[in-house]
């Protein structure tokens, strides 16, 4: 047992905390654009530290870890992006509580929250 | 300590897979269950990669990458369909 594989079993569960936290936001989240903001970004990260992890504990697998997180870490934000656009062209509603959306002409009223 | 370790992450990574099944199954509209889904295809790459840890089989991974090409192209062919259609 070397210090490299403790370092990189407790990466995997920093990333695999990330991951829990982005679904704990997916399920809380008001809204339709919140949640692709806390759901995608925070899975994002958590995956690449797990395999960064993992890569870290078996050092032979390298090559292809390092095509794993790559691949994740292309991917992954264009889908998001993708999915958004669309999302507002179809009209879905947004929040209650929102201030500005630059996509429009429509304007918002500040609500004061007690 | 390095399999308890990789136990509780996977663990934790179900119940993210879990979580995230909910709002597949409660979602108001399309994207809600679209992006739900891209979510359980990420987390999935890191429990497929966790179990390849504990099957010490490198060829697993190749099922990661092809799992994740997999969950690329079903978001993206289903915002095609939403903007503009098939």
């Amino acid at each position: 047992m070397e210090i490299i594989e403790i370092i990189g079993a407790f990466t995997t569960l920093i990333g695999s905390i990330f991951i829990l936290l982005g679904s704990v936001g997916m399920v809380r989240m008001p809204d339709f654009y919140n949640r692709i903001q806390t759901g995608t970004k925070a899975s994002t990260l958590g995956t690449m530290l797990s395999l960064l992890g993992i890569g870290l504990i078996h050092l032979d697998w390298g090559g292809k870890i390092v095509v794993l997180i790559l691949f994740v870490l292309m991917t992954n934000p264009v889908s998001s992006h993708v999915i958004a656009r669309a999302a507002h062209f179809t009209k879905i509603s947004l929040t209650g509580k929102t201030v500005v959306d630059k996509l429009t002409k429509k304007k918002f009223k500040l609500k004061k929250d007690n | 300590m390095i399999d308890t370790i990789l136990t509780i992450a996977a663990v934790l990574i179900m119940i993210a897979i879990f979580l995230s099944a909910y709002r597949f199954i409660i979602g108001p509209d399309l994207v809600d269950r679209v992006i739900s889904f891209d979510v359980i295809g990420v987390a999935s790459i890191a429990l497929i990669t966790i179990i390849t840890h504990f099957a010490n089989r490198m060829i697993y991974l190749d099922i990661a990458i092809v799992y994740g090409l997999l969950s690329f192209l079903g978001v993206i062919i289903i915002a095609r369909y939403l903007e503009k259609g098939l």
